[in-house]
């Protein structure tokens, strides 16, 4: 036991002070973005989610097509990122070599390190002429009698912000998962190899169904961050507040319109409205990140028990 | 009877190993794809970057729209201003908090304030630009760079207090064992023993949270704001070179297009190095301790 001097229990205090000013500063971000926010909650009530007038002249705010947008766009691009991330993750884990899957790891840590407004600069100049160009005449010439894939081709549009969204959470997903795949005890997977099945047989039917828990949970915190993603998405979505069946339709995100009006809202009404989005991302942020947390840790907890 | 059974067993067997080889393919294609984005992505940015690079870039301001050539000189600084004032705000307390958390706090609190920054973690950047204008634009009547470090700042607190609270915690306990045995106040020890042995972990975790930060655009759109000029006050606008890179990637000239490459490559090569710098502590601590 340490001696107990006066001066250990002021350094104690002292330095007691920065954790709990994390936790006011959670709190107090809480706090602020409702206190702002509290004009619009109070006009509009419940009509600000169903309603889709945007119009900042006659101070009255409706946030559908962004919620509409949002959605729309961490759907798809799970859609896409899902299957590609997690069957890379279990490449990754099962069957490349060590060194392969280190390299190619690092690499997976380069992409995530990249910076969203570089994602943003090569989807305007490189995605979006090639999603003009050769993806959306294919997708509209053969497939398109279903409604996702019919109108006008810009280019920018849901489909090509889905795709960068796509991109940027992949790293995320195959590295979460690689985890959640290689902390599934070795043993279960031996046992069913030694029963006669094939590699994939076993990966599939019991490391994954060992470890879905923990890959929905990086589903989920890959959710997150896609709902949150701002810059790469606000260049290339075509800021438009349109609701439509069409992924070639441009559109709009919670996190774009803050992005492109926050810095020019004229109006106390304008400017809460605004805040308001930037609570319903914070609440939405939060929600998805502890449901995700929890259930990586359900997985990762049952497996560092299972070693011991 | 017996035949039959056994060619159908074959034909199932057969099957099964087709399916497994299909499969292979399939999860190497996932992985390949993957690959393959990235270097599209490197590609663009380095011939596109390299070519568009030159001195002025980085030794002129931005031009006015239709005169060619200017750089991005303020832009640089001012990212590095914004960084250095994010470190001012971050690592006081990120590091005193993971000091705490690990060497006084009980298990309660502690997991509580690991909890809560993790989830501070996952809060979307641009909800602490709104924050950072509440707290620091609105009361300042104006954007500022101040206001933009402290977005960055906040934004490095939570990953710098779980990465200190980690190594320090893996400073052995007779190291602290022996300080304490001298007679010397627990405070002294934590600061004199525990601290600078932790010292290169520490410093990693910092500079990547330096990194993670430094390409961040959206906290910066409505607090530090952006500027052409050079700036000279803290309490004024000041550019970014993410912001940069964003305002001429968005805008309708070819000549500013090729200095958003410019810049995307400039920024990042320098959150490679920030991060690769971090690796080369990690490094050094591991043969520290296989040395060990």
């Amino acid at each position: 036991m340490a001696r107990q001097d006066s001066s250990d229990i002021i350094f104690r205090r002292v330095l007691a002070i920065f954790p709990i000013s994390i936790l006011v500063l959670v709190a107090g971000l809480f706090f602020q973005l409702i206190s702002s926010s509290l004009p619009s909650l109070t006009k509009f009530g419940a009509s600000f989610f169903v309603s889709s007038v945007w119009d900042p002249v006659a101070e009255n705010f409706g946030a559908l097509p962004f919620i509409f947008g949002t959605c729309l766009t961490s759907l798809v691009a799970l859609l896409l990122a899902v299957p590609i991330g997690v069957g890379a993750a279990i490449y990754l884990a099962e069957y490349a070599s060590p060194q392969v899957s280190k390299v190619i790891s690092i690499l997976v840590d380069l992409l995530a390190a990249i910076p969203s407004v570089i994602y943003g600069l090569w989807g305007i100049f490189v995605l979006v002429p090639f999603m003009r160009h050769s993806v959306q005449p294919f997708l509209g010439k053969y497939f398109g009698f279903l409604p996702f894939f019919q109108g006008p081709n810009y280019g920018v549009g849901f489909l090509a912000a889905s795709i960068i969204l796509a991109i940027i959470i992949v790293p995320f997903i195959i590295s979460v998962s690689r985890e959640v795949i290689l902390a599934v005890p070795s043993v279960y997977k031996e046992s069913a190899l030694a029963l006669g099945t094939t590699r994939w047989e076993a990966v599939f039917n019991i490391v994954l169904s060992y470890g879905k828990a923990g890959i929905l949970g990086a589903v989920i915190l890959a959710l997150g961050r896609a709902i949150g993603e701002t810059m790469a998405v606000t260049m290339i979505i075509g800021n438009n507040p349109t609701i439509s069946s069409s992924l070639f339709s441009p559109g709009y995100t919670l996190a774009s319109v803050l992005a492109n009006e926050f810095a020019e809202a004229a109006g106390n009404m304008y400017l809460s409205s605004l805040i308001e989005i930037g609570l319903v991302l914070f609440l939405v942020s939060i929600l998805v990140n502890i449901l995700a947390r929890f259930l990586i840790w359900s997985v990762t907890k049952g497996a560092s028990e299972a070693t011991k | 009877m017996r035949e039959m059974i056994q060619a159908s067993f074959q034909r199932t067997r057969r099957r099964r190993a087709l399916w497994d080889k299909v499969m292979v393919g399939v999860l190497l294609l996932c992985a390949v794809s993957v690959l393959f984005i990235l270097f599209n992505i490197l590609l663009h940015l380095f011939i596109k970057g390299i070519t568009a690079l030159n001195w002025n870039f980085f030794t002129h301001l931005p031009k006015p729209v239709g005169e060619k050539g200017g750089g991005m000189a303020n832009a640089i600084a001012g990212t590095f201003i914004l960084l250095g004032l994010a470190v001012c705000v971050g690592v006081p307390v990120g590091l005193g908090a993971g000091v705490y958390l690990s060497e006084y706090a009980s298990d309660k609190f502690a997991q509580v304030v690991r909890f809560v920054s993790d989830v501070m973690n996952g809060i979307p950047s641009i909800v602490y630009g709104i924050f950072a204008y509440i707290v620091c634009v609105l009361p300042m009547k104006g954007f500022s760079a101040f206001s933009g470090g402290f977005a960055l700042g906040i934004m490095m607190i939570p990953m710098i207090t779980r990465t200190s609270e980690q190594f320090v915690r893996m400073v052995p306990n007779q190291l602290k064992e022996a300080g304490l045995a001298l007679g010397v106040p627990k405070w002294r020890v934590t600061l004199d023993i525990v601290i600078p042995s932790a010292l290169a972990g520490i410093t990693t975790g910092i500079m990547v949270a330096l990194a993670r930060v430094s390409g961040e655009t959206a906290p910066l759109l409505f607090t530090a704001f952006g500027n052409h000029y050079w700036q000279h006050s803290l309490t004024q606008p000041i550019a970014a070179l993410p912001l940069q890179v964003f305002s001429y990637a968005i805008s309708p000239f070819d000549d500013w297009h090729r200095q958003a490459w410019a810049g995307a490559i400039v920024l990042i090569l320098m959150v490679l190095l920030i991060n690769s710098w971090a690796q080369f502590y990690v490094m050094r601590r591991n043969r520290w301790s296989a040395g060990k």
